[in-house]
């Protein structure tokens, strides 16, 4: 496999840090989606008028890049620096294989279409 | 001028009998134009203090607006201009006979063809500019009616997010119309409570209504919420009480604001009388007197949020502005303003301690706290006047306070009591779920951004 896919759930606020040093590494594109989800860090509970109420899912960031496979240390690197807190609930990075990539305006393939 | 005060008036008086001619303006007619001139001044207070107090009915609308969902919202205002409405006509058709007399549809408040003749010889009574206020009747009307829509708003923050508008609407018309009229006039007016005791005897006195508007209108709240129940999902299954967050903070805000402003027209009118120098000065110690009561409540209200919860609840001070409010509307010409301060603080403090209690211990939901804010706050308004007001008794307080809630309390009761059996007053689960913007507008609030 010569392409990489990388997911990463990341705090909100990191965002910005985390795609400026992607766009400082070469990488030339990313997909963010808003989420919501728990891991370790569980929900918490917040108090209104004094009752209390339990956010079970936590706002998250959702980062998607898909590059060439020997750019994946840099990227997870990058990612993990750039996203860090040191603090419960930084997120989390998934890495994953990619078999095939296609540009759809000029349907280039593989490597070409990154 | 060398001419003293007195003989000026007498004069004045004089001149009322025989009417000067056409020559000279004599000191007669000088007095007679600063009556015309008085009555218009009294008149016109009176006038733009009710029209402070009705814009109060934009901050209950705002606050309520803000404290319930995003699918509720549409419903709550309805209900408020709905109740507004509601209040004004009832008030017209028989609750000003009932509280103050003069005939059911008003009939003889345009005064009539001596209108001048009476006003002026009713001064001329007073001799002298100290007396009692003399006003047109009409403005007399227009103030107190705004109260009573005021007690009626109270009642529809408790009952949010679950009630049907139309019963709703339906017991707006006997509190309105009968509830409230019949212990107005045992309070402001001096009739006897169905002739056994005179509360002005006992040494009642409630200045501008902590416990004829407010504590009535939360009283005929809890009778409804306690026939109502809570909002679904509001406790858990071991009846821990869960957090129900408000849509809109800034609407609350804003409500809270408004409310703050027009209770200048509502403590501020009560005075009744601007036009001499006592009066314009005690006019001038209850606005001061009002605003930092509010201050204090506020101020206290979100220190006690912060020692209780950890963290600085909005919505905890706002209940506090309006608790310091409701405290000193029950004497606010009396207290120095730090006492006034320091009642509005108290009141700060209660109704944060009182919130948390009904709603954890009670086990009764009240969204917006006006229970609390109106009820628990206008109790004690109530027994702090004789604090700083010495014709007023603890006793005439407590038996008055009593006499307001039962009567209130009781007839609400059985009124909602009565709705329920025949119509209902909630909303079916589903319904409540779907949010009743849908289920009795058919619209909603925010039709791109609501969230169930």
């Amino acid at each position: 496999m010569t392409m990489k896919f990388i997911t990463a759930i990341i705090k909100p606020f990191k965002l910005d840090e985390v795609r400026e040093a992607l766009s400082a590494i070469g990488v030339q594109g990313i997909t963010v989606t808003e989420v919501k989800g728990f891991g370790r860090q569980k929900g918490h509970t917040e108090l209104y008028r004094g009752a209390e109420y339990v956010v079970d899912f936590l706002p998250k960031v959702k980062i998607e890049v898909a590059i060439r496979a020997d750019m994946a240390e840099q990227v997870i690197e990058t990612i993990e620096k750039s996203a860090a807190t040191g603090k419960i609930g930084d997120g989390k990075i998934f890495v994953f294989d990619v078999e095939q990539v296609i540009r759809i305006r000029t349907g280039e393939t593989g490597t070409d279409a990154l | 001028m060398k001419t003293s005060f007195k003989t000026l008036l007498a004069l004045g008086a004089a001149g009322l009998a025989a009417p000067a001619l056409a020559q000279e303006p004599t000191v007669a007619d000088v007095m007679t134009n600063v009556f015309h001139l008085q009555y218009a001044m009294d008149t016109f207070y009176f006038l733009v203090c009710g029209a402070l107090v009705m814009w109060m009915a934009a901050g209950f609308s705002m606050l309520e607006a803000g404290l319930v969902r995003g699918k509720n919202t549409a419903e709550i205002l309805t209900k408020n201009v709905a109740l507004f409405s509601i209040s004004c006509v009832m008030y017209l058709v028989c609750g000003y006979a009932i509280m103050y007399g003069g005939g059911i549809f008003l009939s003889g408040i345009e005064g009539g063809d001596t209108l001048v003749e009476d006003a002026l010889g009713a001064f001329a009574e007073q001799a002298d500019f100290t007396g009692d206020s003399v006003y047109s009747g009409a403005s007399d009307f227009f103030f107190q009616v705004v109260f009573v829509a005021t007690a009626m708003s109270i009642v529809s923050g408790a009952v949010a997010e679950r009630m049907k508008l139309w019963a709703f609407l339906a017991f707006a018309i006997v509190m309105t119309g009968f509830i409230y009229p019949m212990e107005g006039a045992w309070t402001w007016n001096g009739d006897d409570v169905f002739g056994m005791y005179n509360l002005g005897d006992l040494g009642f006195s409630d200045f501008a209504g902590s416990g004829i508007v407010h504590m009535a209108g939360a009283a005929a709240a809890l009778a409804g919420v306690l026939l109502l129940g809570a909002r679904k999902g509001k406790y858990g299954p071991n009846g821990e009480p869960r957090a129900i967050p408000g849509a809109n903070l800034p609407l609350a805000t804003l409500g809270t604001l408004i409310l703050w402003m027009g209770w200048f027209g509502f403590n501020g009118g009560s005075v009744l009388k601007l036009g001499d120098i006592a009066n314009a000065n005690a006019v001038a110690m209850v606005f001061l007197n009002t605003n930092t009561a509010a201050a204090g409540g506020a101020i206290a209200a979100i220190i006690v949020s912060k020692m209780m919860f950890g963290k600085a609840d909005l919505t905890m001070l706002l209940n506090g502005a309006l608790a310091g409010l409701v405290v000193i509307t029950a004497e606010p010409s009396t207290p120095t303003p730090l006492l006034a301060t320091l009642f509005g603080a108290a009141g700060g403090v209660l109704v944060v301690l009182s919130i948390t209690t009904l709603d954890r211990v009670f086990k009764i939901d009240d969204p917006v706290g006006a229970i609390s804010v109106h009820g628990v706050c206008g109790l004690l308004g109530l027994l702090l006047v004789p604090v700083t007001n010495g014709d007023v008794t603890f006793f005439g307080q407590i038996v008055g306070a009593l006499t307001i809630f039962v009567w209130v309390f009781g007839c609400s009761l059985i009124v909602w009591g009565i709705l329920k059996a025949v119509m209902g007053i909630r909303v079916s689960e589903e319904e409540e779920y779907e949010g009743v913007d849908l289920v009795e507008c058919g619209q909603e609030a925010y039709p791109e951004f609501v969230s169930k």
